[in-house]
């Protein structure tokens, strides 16, 4: 079974008297465990297609099956279980809760998942040490760097080993040393759990990772190519 | 929802210096509310037992034609003390007071004052009555206080008063003021001299007759007898309470504005907090909560404001009420001349209804005020949200 399922998916936006079409007809499958990126110039449409997969937004028309459950048809509490439980997200601005510690930030997807304080703590821990951070548990977002937020972000994430993570411009606030280092992360935490990431980018460092490169040009697809392995 | 709470408070703690306004401004409504209504309570209270004590005892027998409003029903008023009642005057646990209209020439003015004739043994009121068995060449006299600067009398002066006895002659004396006391119930000193009531029954030419007959005891069944009407306690203090009850509103008027400000900071708080916190709202929501449950964390967190109020509150105002229960509060305007009954010094009372009545309010109104602007969240489009575009 694909982890992801999009069949002739249009988007349209509300734009003054008219409607503004994002995503035009959009059919893409994607498998368990892909490293895959959403690649092409700003309006292109990345964002408003990840936003749909990660059950944020709905289709207008068509069909975006995300794990076995069909976006446009989920209420508004299915939509949130299917984030709480199976969905990680990456912001292009981390997101992070700026009064909470980089330790509460991590633990908030299992407070939600209502699992119990033992466990937490462990799989804290285990996140913070993924992405060496395990010395700054303590401290709160604004006394972190860009790179280090972010990978608290990545932390809180993949706290809970979602199937799915969604990172949109992960590194678009990040230099290149911090971009690569959170790109090797997000590679080995691919492998190791064999976590599927899709990416929205047109940041040329985060395309250079990627295994399959999925062109968008103005809300169509432009071109799908898998990177052959040396 | 004990996940909110968690949420709400660390939220509200990181908020730091803006939550902290808005959580002292709310205790400030607390105990300023409950000093407030506890001085009502107290005021009350002290009304009602300084009556009791200067002027109703447990209540009153009024001779039928008695009217405290109408001094010209005095003349008229007073009968002998019924049989059945007698032994009870014997022993004290009923006492008879004879009141009549005369004049006072002091300083060679005139004036209207009225005689209450009293046995100077009772027990019942507070008033010196014992000083008016003092051997004196005039009859004795005490007045209150402010009879004595209204007419610019103290302690050994003479003065003459003249009035009718029941023949309709006329007759005049002099008094002596033998003592001068005060006390909190206008009624009993305003317009008022008095003597020992076998000399007002004597010059009236009375005897055993009176026009008030007041019991000590307000818990014993009193009959009712022929020619007089009973006053319970209860009817009696009615005024206090009536009296109290329109200071109450005045009152509340002032403590809506306090808890209307406090409101009016809670909300603020909530609608900018809505409007600058979208990204993290937004965040919530990419993370698995619902729009209702960010609404809810909103809320709790608005509510919280109150609940961290009430332990703030707790911690400078309970000394602060404590003290003034126990000091009183010594109002700055000289009320004397309020005509109501009223010490200068009040003594706050507060109940542990008060309390949790007051809290339990402000709680509520505060979880309103707060969920108010956050029902915006339920409708928010999270992915604009996210993009902090909302306007
Ligand atoms: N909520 C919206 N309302 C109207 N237009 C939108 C909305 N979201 C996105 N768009 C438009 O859709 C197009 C694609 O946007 P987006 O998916 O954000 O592009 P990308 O992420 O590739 O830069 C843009 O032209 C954008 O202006
Ligand atoms: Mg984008």
């Amino acid at each position: 079974m694909n982890l992801i399922d999009v069949k002739n998916l249009t988007k349209r936006f509300p734009m003054g008297k008219g409607e503004f079409t994002a995503l035009k007809n959009i059919n893409i499958t994607i498998g368990k465990g892909e490293f895959v990126g959403l690649i092409g110039p700003s309006g292109s449409g990345k964002t408003t297609l990840l936003n749909i997969l990660g059950s944020l937004d709905v289709p207008s028309d068509g069909e975006a099956i995300v794990l076995g459950n069909s976006i446009g048809a989920l209420s508004a509490k299915q939509s949130a279980m299917l984030r709480k439980e199976s969905l990680g997200f990456i912001f292009q601005s981390y997101n992070l809760l700026q009064v909470h510690t980089v330790y509460e930030n991590v633990e908030f997807p299992l407070l939600l998942l209502k699992l119990p304080a033992a466990e937490r703590k462990m799989m804290v821990m285990e996140a913070l040490a993924w992405v060496g951070l395990t010395d700054k548990a303590k401290s709160k977002p604004p006394q972190l760097s860009g790179g280090e937020c972010q990978r608290v972000a990545i932390a809180r994430a993949m706290v809970k080993r979602p199937s799915l993570v969604l990172a949109d411009e992960p590194t678009a606030n990040l230099d290149a040393a911090n971009s690569h280092n959170i790109l090797k992360t997000m590679e080995a935490l691919n492998r190791d759990l064999n976590t599927t990431f899709v990416f929205a980018t047109h940041d040329e460092k985060v395309i250079g990772y990627l295994r399959r490169k999925i062109f968008l040009l103005d809300g169509r697809i432009d071109k799908d190519e898998v990177v052959e392995h040396s | 929802m004990k996940l909110a709470i968690k949420l709400a408070y660390r939220n509200l703690i990181g908020a730091g210096l803006r939550t902290w306004l808005n959580v002292v401004v709310l205790s400030f409504s607390f105990v300023v509310i409950i000093w407030m209504k506890g001085v009502m309570v107290g005021w009350d209270y002290q009304a009602k037992t300084d009556m009791t004590n200067w002027e109703i005892g447990g209540g009153q027998y009024w001779h039928q034609t008695y009217d405290p409003f109408d001094p010209f029903t005095f003349a008229d008023s007073h009968a002998p003390i019924p049989q059945e009642l007698l032994p009870d005057v014997e022993c004290g646990a009923i006492e008879p007071m004879l009141i009549a209209q005369a004049t006072i020439y002091p300083q060679g003015r005139m004036q209207p004052i009225s005689i209450r004739g009293i046995r100077p043994s009772q027990r019942i009121f507070m008033l010196p009555t014992h000083r008016l068995d003092s051997l004196t060449d005039a009859i004795p006299a005490v007045i209150g206080n402010m009879v004595a600067r209204n007419l610019k009398l103290s302690v050994g002066d003479y003065v003459t008063i003249r009035w009718r006895d029941a023949q309709g002659m006329f007759d005049a004396a002099d008094v002596v003021i033998v003592d001068v006391f005060s006390c909190n119930v206008p009624a009993v000193e305003a317009g008022k001299i008095y003597i020992a009531l076998d000399k007002l029954q004597s010059m009236l030419m009375l005897p055993n007759q009176a026009s008030l007959l007041t019991f000590a005891d307000a818990e014993k069944e009193r009959p009712q007898v022929e020619g007089w009407t009973l006053k319970s306690k209860g009817e009696l203090t009615k005024s206090v309470d009536d009296l109290i009850k329109t200071k109450t509103v005045g009152q509340s008027v002032f403590y809506m504005i306090l808890l209307l400000l406090a409101m009016l900071a809670i909300f603020d708080t909530q609608v900018l907090s809505i409007f600058r916190r979208q990204k993290e709202i937004g965040t919530y929501i990419a993370l698995g909560y619902t729009r209702r449950q960010v609404v809810g964390l909103f809320t709790v967190e608005g509510a919280m404001h109150s609940i961290l109020a009430a332990l703030v509150a707790a911690v400078y105002g309970m000394p602060f009420l404590i003290w003034q229960a126990k000091a009183g509060w010594t109002m700055p305007m000289d009320v004397s001349d309020y005509g109501m009954a009223m010490a200068q010094t009040l003594y706050p009372v507060y109940s542990i209804g008060l309390v949790l009545s007051t809290v339990l309010i402000v709680v509520l109104v505060t979880t309103v005020v707060s969920y108010w602007p956050a029902r915006k969240i339920a409708k928010m489009n999270p992915t604009e949200a996210l993009r902090g575009k909302i306007q």
